[in-house]
């Protein structure tokens, strides 16, 4: 037992252990529970960033604990979890400063950090799972979690959304359960191998193992929110800002998009499902995901629910990259992760305090907000000029890898997705920034609480933080450090180079 | 071989001497005679397990005789997980019942003076039921099991007829029932006797022989046994029963008391028929297990009442076991198909002992288990609920609780076999699971509490909480108890029984 088999097992356990103590303590005791969770996020990130440093040195991490005679549960940390990872435990921290500061005072609030952690458990699991079954043992972990997070206001509408919600992502489950099963019942176990496991099956399977992709995809696909599957994330934004935060940015739907890049580099291979030419219906699927969702934005006055299919749409982007050919779109796609993640959770933290501070629902409510809340509206508007692709921002870079991946794979119409949805996300996004900025309020804000900016520092300083962070992954995107070097390196090893 | 104590003994004899002393004395000494065994039959399954794991199978003759004149009991490693499963079950249970059972504040004399009765009969009849059950799990031979068989109905009727009211009429129905599945059993019995002149199962299973005779006991034995286990269709007497009964008969019944005539049938088809069974047979019991799970979740889904949900559930969850058998036919699938059997009726142990704990728990701080009165109840009650939610995990068959791997191993050879139906009803099943536990749990999480405040003893709440821990757990031990499984395995196609 070494260094290499516990920082994943302490990594997942830095959240776990605090959700667990935290269910146990009376709900009085808020400055204990705090406390307890801003130790445990700080852990994690330091554990993080200590693992990062140990794989920068080339060491793999990794802890395999027997479940079944012939399968393990495996936590594997290389340079593609760990790009999960690390983003889970950094807005995990922010997300858990805001929620502090959101749920001040109101009810049920040891249950809702309880579940909160444990939720950011399973993402770290579903992050470092090293072979299906542990995988599907978290990705189903994650789905039970979240459900009480969704549900936390106890209306009858989170209610009605709680059982979308669960009858969307269980038969998901279901799905993906049948689709791994079979991929045992016919190769034995899968462990998650650069460049793919299946790679050497013969062409007797090819029939069965395309059938299997399908349902690998669409047990994934519910999570990742892939059209026609998408019906539950705007009804799921019924949930308080935190959780809409971290369901639209880190735990839920990165679990279903994170997943689709573990089928198709990890267990398929990129080259094998060329081979079976499923990558082609999969960047179809993307593809028409990333318009339908832009055009269903247009139509939304509610702001969240606008961010919702904002996230729909944006989210494929990561599968289109997936399923381009070549490294250019694969460091596209999987840095989009990232950079998705921090503007994503930006406009959900600014939404939030809207709502909170000035009860602001709509869009048509948001007349002359930016006068009224000006640092929450730049961080606000940086971001969704960053959805939009504008540099220096975070979301330029992804675009601009597609865009050339794209072209690189001798597909250009990626290059048609890329426009048509960047003018459709202009078309959402910049009516709310001129309103915002440029018309009067429809009437007088109420003022600010004496000795506060605008709002509590506690919800501010979030969003200011996911922003700045997005900016500098856009200016120094070429940096050493920075996620589009790491997914650099990501791509070179699925490609074998 | 050295064995320093005769476990498989002890955990029959003690519960059997603990009911005629708790009988005997006052129901306040009954009942710190009934926690006492209770440890004492816990650590003697624990001795055996650790017994088996270290020397392997074994037999025992007692009073020194030996099959085939002796009373023979044999300990592999299949007891050995049944008398562990019962052993829990039974201790967390009883803890459970000291308090369900405790005298309450009440101002009406004929209601305290049946909470009394309840509380002096509770004992003797549930530790006579465990030696039964303890004894059925070890006994190598056919009469000593219908012996055992009538012994176990004989108990757990007037067990379920402790609540009184509405309770006698499933009382009765049970009663019938019971005897009815024996006396097919003691049929059987006689056919298989006359044909062979054995009644040992090693040596019967040595030397069965196919034949007009052995096959009409096979039918009648195994009938008999689904009757008892309330197997589509022949499951109309469970749910009055299992429902009207108090909580922790309820939670005995539905958790050990089915899976005991489960374990006879696992142990005839896996152990003693193969020789005269046809695929169809097995596909039959597969196709009645099938139905149940559809039937009983779709039943549950349909009940407005918690305690009459969860039988229509054990119904359902029973059905898995049964559609196992169906998949143990084909030779390359039968171990991954019995190893999940087994543990997934394990896990069920735990899980719906752990719900109809809670379930109890409900009853007493609501005044009833009507599912539109639950509005907010996880605020007065977060660990009952959080119980309840844990052991429906393990209902819907979802990670990382036994039932998952139970049906992961279950979908395995169901697409190995290309048994298509077997696994859309696998996956409906656990749906269906999902969307009775959520009538449940939804409305215990929404909005602030009603009516009055009850208080419920903790000890009945965190004994909820353990059971679906460990019925949550069972997933994640699961490669520790293959290998108690794997002792003396009957499963194997030469029983290691040593003779």
């Amino acid at each position: 037992m070494t260094v290499t088999f516990w920082l994943p097992v302490a990594i997942l356990l830095s959240s776990f252990v605090p959700g667990v103590v935290i269910f146990l303590l009376p709900e009085e005791q808020s400055g204990a529970r705090t406390a307890l969770n801003l130790i445990g996020a700080v852990i994690k990130v330091v554990l993080v960033i200590g693992m990062i440093w140990g794989i920068t040195e080339g060491r793999i991490y990794e802890a395999r604990i027997p479940l079944l005679p012939d399968i393990d549960l495996v936590l594997h940390a290389s340079r593609l979890p760990v790009l999960f990872i690390s983003l889970s435990a950094v807005l995990w921290l922010l997300t858990t400063i805001y929620a502090v500061g959101y749920l001040e005072g109101s009810p049920h609030r040891s249950r809702f950090f309880g579940f909160f952690s444990l939720c950011v458990s399973a993402t770290t699991g579903v992050a470092m799972a090293g072979n299906l079954l542990s995988f599907l043992v978290f990705y189903e972990i994650l789905t039970l979690v979240t459900w009480p997070l969704v549900i936390h206001r106890g209306t009858e509408e989170a209610h009605q959304a709680g059982r979308v919600y669960l009858a969307y992502t269980l038969t998901g489950g279901a799905l993906l359960m049948v689709g791994i099963t079979w991929l045992h019942a016919l190769v034995g176990p899968v462990d998650f191998v650069e460049r793919g496991a299946l790679a050497g099956i013969g062409p007797d399977y090819h029939g069965q193992l395309k059938v299997i992709f399908a349902l690998l995809i669409a047990g994934l696909g519910v999570k990742a929110a892939l059209v026609p599957l998408h019906g539950w994330l705007p009804h799921a934004m019924v949930a308080p800002a935190p959780v809409s935060a971290l369901l639209h940015a880190v735990a839920v739907v990165k679990a279903g998009a994170f997943g689709i890049v573990r089928v198709m580099y990890d267990v398929f291979g990129i080259e094998f499902a060329t081979t079976l030419g499923v990558h082609r219906p999969l960047a179809l699927v993307a593809s028409i995901t990333i318009i339908y969702g832009s055009i269903q934005a247009l139509a939304q006055d509610d702001l969240k629910r606008r961010l919702a299919f904002s996230t729909v749409s944006q989210i494929s982007y990561i599968i289109l990259g997936v399923a381009t050919l070549g490294r250019l779109a694969t460091i596209g796609g999987v840095v989009h992760l990232v950079h998705q993640a921090l503007m994503k959770i930006t406009l959900f933290f600014c939404a939030g305090i809207l709502l909170e501070t000035l009860g602001i629902h709509r869009v048509s409510e948001m007349n002359g907000v930016g006068r009224r809340m000006p640092l929450t509206m730049i961080a606000f508007s940086l971001a969704a000029l960053g959805m939009i692709g504008l540099p220096p921002m975070a979301g330029f870079i992804s675009k601009w890898y597609l865009g050339l991946g794209g072209l690189d794979a001798g597909d250009p119409w990626v290059l048609a997705v890329l426009l048509v949805s960047t003018i459709l996300n202009a078309a959402y996004f910049l009516p709310i920034l001129h309103a915002a900025w440029f018309r009067p309020a429809n009437s007088p804000w109420p003022e600010a609480r004496r000795g506060e900016f605008e709002t509590r520092l506690y919800l501010l300083l979030p969003p200011l933080i996911t922003a700045l962070l997005f900016i500098l992954a856009g200016l120094f995107a070429a940096a050493p450090v920075s996620p589009t070097a790491w997914c650099h390196v990501i791509a070179d090893a699925e490609y074998g180079q | 071989m050295d064995r320093p104590l005769n476990w498989a003994v002890l955990s029959v004899v003690l519960p059997l001497f603990g009911a005629v002393a708790a009988f005997l004395a006052r129901a306040r000494a009954g009942q710190r005679i009934g926690l006492l065994i209770s440890l004492a039959v816990v650590l003697c399954s624990c001795g055996l397990a650790l017994q088996l794991l270290e020397y392997g199978a074994d037999r025992y003759g007692i009073g020194g005789w030996s099959a085939p004149l002796g009373i023979g009991l044999v300990a592999d490693g299949l007891s050995a997980v049944m008398l562990f499963m019962t052993a829990v079950v039974g201790a967390l249970t009883g803890l459970h019942a000291t308090r369900y059972f405790a005298p309450r504040l009440s101002h009406d004399s004929a209601q305290a003076a049946s909470q009394a009765h309840r509380r002096r009969y509770f004992w003797p009849l549930w530790l006579f039921m465990w030696a039964a059950l303890n004894a059925l799990y070890l006994s190598a031979d056919l009469f000593n099991l219908y012996v055992t068989l009538e012994l176990l109905g004989l108990s757990a009727v007037p067990l379920v007829a402790l609540a009184g009211g509405p309770s006698l009429a499933a009382a009765m129905r049970y009663l019938l029932v019971s005897m009815l599945g024996s006396l097919a059993w003691l049929f059987g019995v006689a056919l298989l006797y006359s044909a062979h002149g054995v009644l040992d199962l090693d040596r019967l299973s040595g030397i069965l022989a196919p034949g007009p005779a052995v096959w009409a006991a096979i039918a009648l034995m195994t009938g008999g046994m689904l009757l008892k286990t309330a197997v589509f269709p022949l499951h109309f007497w469970l749910p009055p029963a299992h429902a009207s009964a108090p909580a922790p008969v309820s939670a005995l019944l539905s958790a050990v008391v089915v899976k005991a005539t489960f374990y006879l049938v696992v142990r005839l088809w896996a152990q003693v028929f193969p020789a005269a069974l046809s695929f169809a047979a097995g596909q039959l019991l597969g196709y009645l297990g099938a139905a149940a799970i559809l039937w009983g979740s779709v039943q549950a889904l349909r009940q407005d009442r918690i305690k009459l949900l969860l039988a229509y559930s054990t119904v359902a969850q029973l059905g898995y076991l049964f559609l196992v058998f169906s998949l143990a036919m084909a030779p390359e699938a039968a171990a991954d198909a019995w190893r999940a059997a087994v543990l997934f009726a394990v896990a069920h142990a735990f899980g719906k002992a752990a719900l109809f704990l809670a379930s109890g728990n409900l009853l007493l701080a609501l005044g009833h288990d009507r599912i539109d009165g639950l509005h907010g109840v996880s605020a007065r009650l977060p660990i009952t609920m959080f119980a309840f939610g844990l052991a429906g995990v393990n209902l819907m068959g979802l990670p990382p609780s036994g039932s998952f791997i139970a049906k992961w191993w279950m979908l395995i050879a169901a697409l190995r076999g290309g048994r298509w139906e077997l696994v859309l009803v696998l996956v409906l099943g656990s749906l269906l699971a999902a969307a009775y536990v959520l009538r449940v749990l939804g409305p215990a999480l929404m909005g602030p509490a009603r009516g009055p405040r009850i208080a419920v003893p903790a000890l009945m709440e965190w004994t909820a909480l353990a059971l679906a821990l460990l019925s949550v757990l069972a997933g994640i031990t699961v490669s520790t108890s293959l290998r108690l499984l794997e002792v003396g395995n009957p499963f194997s196609p030469a029983p290691g029984v040593p003779q």
